[in-house]
């Protein structure tokens, strides 16, 4: 392991994005903007910038306090209050926040939603979630937004329509009503162009584990990656100038044949090549990446980091198309995918990236994720007779953290490849 | 004539025939007819009577049926229910059956759907994505799309074409079964020590897996001789049952509330069959409309539903106050985020309104009861204790 960790100039103007973004939100009151909830998979933060509004996004909030030691208190909270210790632990997470005072990841204060945007996507939690912050924050407007499913493996033009129909007659009154603001299409086609060019990088980025060694990692690093698309910025010049930078600098590693970066300098030698399906962990979120890279293990793809949004298959917002565009967009993200999408994307995934072995993170926390995962397991050894591996954890409960657990399973799932690679030699 | 506990004896066999012989059965008496399995809560079976289909309940395996090959399909966190559901499909429990239908109810259910596709369960799998938009020319259009697809579907099946006449017919054959079993309810809201809250179970549990014809011939009996009967009204406190509405507890667990010294006198268990309040209008040009009509308007509330226009803990409340009751228990399927997330906002309602609940958790095969019958036990002694009067008998 190579000892130097010097921070990449796309990392420093990623701090700054967020920093600034936090700050925006801590001084909401008196700039006078309008703060507006709502979720990750299908966020439709180009429409929330066109009416000048702020974002924020429960699920990173708790991510956040996850990698910061903080859920664990903030879970116990919400479990005196009478939530279950048989649900998913985001929700409680903020739950627990908000009623400590709502002080964020920064430990500057969120301000509380002027609107309550309940993009319904791919997972029947938010509704419950929402249902629950409404009485938490009494008086404040919800918009629904309510994304069907893609049961069919495709989006029938009756999807598009229920959600066009809805973006105009509930969300855009409701936002135009909070943030006074009139509904300008023109403005949103320009912040859709820019999502388009986003799109595109994130695209390249992410392809470029087909190098050998794979100059990134897609899950552990990925989730950094994603991050500004999935808090706010997608639409925004500065998205578009941080995915360029950071597509640079993935290319002069290329360039120059090196591995990942880790949190303790360069990955020297790439052993094993991996495809992850679920949500990583974040209150061992180092232990737990430390795991792989020890083993000299990357991941070369992974779906979390599609869960804001699928660009794989081909998909791109038409930003003449606005509208249809932020729909078809909702219903591409990667947990509205039926199984079969699912196990077809994951497939193509451990092809193109030609990966050694295919790993399921369980998330005791998200049947979104999780129903199901044993069937895309079976299903993918069935058809690419590929090792696969099962782990279990949580998202923000430590307490479903097991290390020694997990270090066995890996182990064990690690022996596996090294003995087909002899296999595969002979 | 069949006497009561003849009646409810023949319907327990029915409603827990997990090999569904009557509706097969049925299938096999006449041309043309489909079997449609639907998972819960609630699906408008109407829609495939009119094309000459039986909509069949599959509410699990409940604590009939040993799961070998299902848990290999769910991890340990997720609810019971699907893994039953699997290992009825994987032993050919369904086989017969054309379509399968998925309401949108949670995660689990949804990716299930997924499962019985890759499985190539039946002619036809269906995803049912309920709106949860409540406007009749935006969610309803929607809803109305979903069930002509489903329709169409059926149709390809048997060829049958869609018919505004058999769709009304339907549509009064289904407001009568909703109205009987409304009245059956209702007896026992007013004198629960006639039938037991179990029985009843059984009796309404049939009718997810027969025809419906024979279901109100059934529910007719039933009320007759119900109303007939006499019993002896105990000191038991009145209960609300919330939080079964998807896996169903055992039979077993019934009694042990009941036995516990609580008369359950409303529930949410079998939701699908109280699903729409009042008559679907049944003598119309678009009987589908009508169908969607009383879905956005006229649905009861359930942790499924986003209810933030018409909250679900005042809606509780009323169901609380019109069946007299003395308390709540919220019982519901371990891991089960619909109904658990629901739990803190219903909870400080009873909290707001001085309604005294307790709460645990089932799994459609639990077996030990000792622990929920000690806690009922005490609830029901501590309302006793300090409600002074026969509560029974209110
Ligand atoms: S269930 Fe999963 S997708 Fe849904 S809110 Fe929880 S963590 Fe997110
Ligand atoms: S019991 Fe709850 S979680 Fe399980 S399938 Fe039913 S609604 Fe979903």
């Amino acid at each position: 392991m190579s000892a130097s960790v010097a921070k990449e100039k796309s990392m420093v103007i990623q701090k700054e994005m967020i920093a600034n973004h936090f700050k925006a939100l801590s001084t909401a009151k008196e700039t006078g903007k309008k703060v507006v909830y709502t979720f990750v998979p299908g966020n439709i933060s180009e429409l929330i910038l066109a009416f000048d509004m702020l974002p924020v996004y429960p699920e990173i909030n708790a991510l956040q306090s996850g990698m910061r030691k903080k859920s664990d208190g903030f879970i116990q909270d919400a479990e005196k209050i009478g939530h279950s210790e048989d649900v998913c632990t985001y929700v409680k997470c903020d739950v627990g926040m908000m009623i400590n005072g709502n002080i964020g990841p920064t430990g500057e204060k969120i301000p509380p939603p002027d609107l309550l945007l309940l993009s319904y996507t791919g997972c029947f939690t938010f509704m419950k979630w929402f249902e629950n912050l409404k009485r938490l924050y009494p008086g404040v407007p919800v918009a629904m937004l309510h994304t069907p499913y893609q049961e069919d493996k495709q989006i029938k033009p009756e999807m598009t329509q229920y959600m066009v129909k809805q973006l105009k007659e509930e969300v855009i009154p409701k936002m135009e009503q909070v943030s006074g603001v009139k509904y300008d299409e023109e403005k949103l086609k320009g912040i859709l162009r820019n999502s388009s060019k986003v799109e595109d990088a994130i695209l390249r980025i992410f392809d470029t584990t087909k190098n050998r060694p794979s100059p990134i990692d897609a899950y552990f690093a990925g989730v950094y990656y994603i991050g500004p698309i999935n808090s706010g910025f997608r639409g925004t010049a500065e998205a578009v100038n941080y995915y360029e930078e950071l597509y640079s600098e993935i290319m002069e590693r290329v360039r120059l044949g090196l591995g990942p970066i880790t949190p303790e300098g360069e990955m020297e030698k790439e052993r094993f090549r991996l495809v992850v399906e679920g949500p990583p962990n974040w209150t061992h979120f180092r232990e737990f990446w430390k795991l792989f890279y020890d083993f000299g293990a990357v991941i070369v793809a992974s779906s979390y980091t599609k869960v804001g949004g699928v660009y794989d298959m081909g998909f791109r917002v038409d930003p003449e198309k606005p509208l249809d565009s932020l729909a078809d967009y909702c219903m591409n993200c990667y947990t509205n995918l039926n199984l079969e999408q699912r196990i077809d994307l994951l497939e193509q995934c451990i092809v193109d990236y030609k990966a050694d072995g295919f790993l399921v993170n369980s998330i005791k926390s998200c049947n979104s994720f999780s129903a199901g995962q044993l069937m895309i397991m079976k299903e993918l050894e069935r058809k690419l007779e590929i090792p696969v591996g099962l782990i279990e954890s949580d998202l923000v409960d430590p307490r479903y953290f097991s290390y020694s657990n997990i270090k066995n399973r890996l182990e064990s799932f690690f022996q596996m490849l090294d003995q087909r690679k002899i296999i595969l030699k002979q | 004539m069949e006497s009561l506990n003849q009646l409810i004896k023949k319907c327990e066999e029915l409603a827990f025939d997990l090999d569904f012989t009557r509706a097969k059965q049925w299938k096999s008496e006449g041309e043309g007819r489909v079997l449609v399995g639907h998972m819960p809560i609630y699906f408008p079976r109407e829609i495939v009577h009119a094309m000459n289909g039986l909509a069949v309940g599959i509410l699990g395996g409940g604590d009939k049926k040993q799961i070998i090959r299902g848990d290999a399909y769910y991890q340990s966190y997720i609810c019971h229910m699907p893994r039953g559901i699997i290992e009825l499909a994987l032993d050919g429990h369904f086989d017969g059956f054309e379509g399968f239908l998925f309401p949108s109810i949670c995660d689990v259910i949804r990716n299930l759907s997924g499962m019985f596709r890759i499985l190539k369960k039946g002619k036809f799998v269906k995803y049912m994505d309920f709106p949860q938009n409540f406007q009749k020319h935006i969610g309803g259009e929607f809803y109305k799309s979903e069930l002509m697809e489903i329709a169409d579907k059926i149709s390809q099946i048997n060829q049958v074409e869609f018919s505004v006449e058999r769709f009304n017919e339907s549509i009064q054959l289904f407001n009568k079964n909703r109205q009987l079993t409304n009245t059956a309810y209702n007896l026992r809201k007013e004198a629960p020590w006639k039938i037991s809250a179990a029985e009843m179970y059984s009796v309404i549990r049939a009718g997810y897996v027969i025809p419906v014809e024979e279901h109100n011939e059934i529910l007719e009996k039933l009320i007759e001789l119900v109303n007939a009967a006499e019993g002896v009204p105990q000191d038991k406190i009145r209960v609300q049952v919330i939080g079964a509405f998807c896996e169903q507890p055992p039979l077993s667990l019934i009694r042990t509330i009941e036995l516990a010294g609580c008369y359950i006198v409303e529930d949410d268990f079998l939701l699908g069959s109280k699903w729409i309040q009042g008559d679907i209008e049944a003598d119309t040009s678009d009987p589908v409309g009508a169908i969607v009509d009383a879905y956005i308007n006229h649905s009861t509330f359930s942790s499924t539903v986003y209810d933030v226009d018409d909250p679900k803990e005042y809606r509780m409340l009323e169901l609380f106050k019109e069946s007299k009751g003395d308390g709540i228990i919220f019982a519901a399927p371990s891991f089960c985020d619909p109904a658990l997330l629901d739990h803190p906002i219903l909870q400080s309602a009873c909290d707001k309104n001085g309604i005294r609940y307790i709460s645990f958790l089932f799994s459609e095969n639990t077996g030990q009861f000792k622990v929920i019958k000690e806690q009922a036990g005490t609830f029901s002694d501590s309302i006793k204790l300090w409600d002074g009067d026969m509560v029974g008998l209110k």
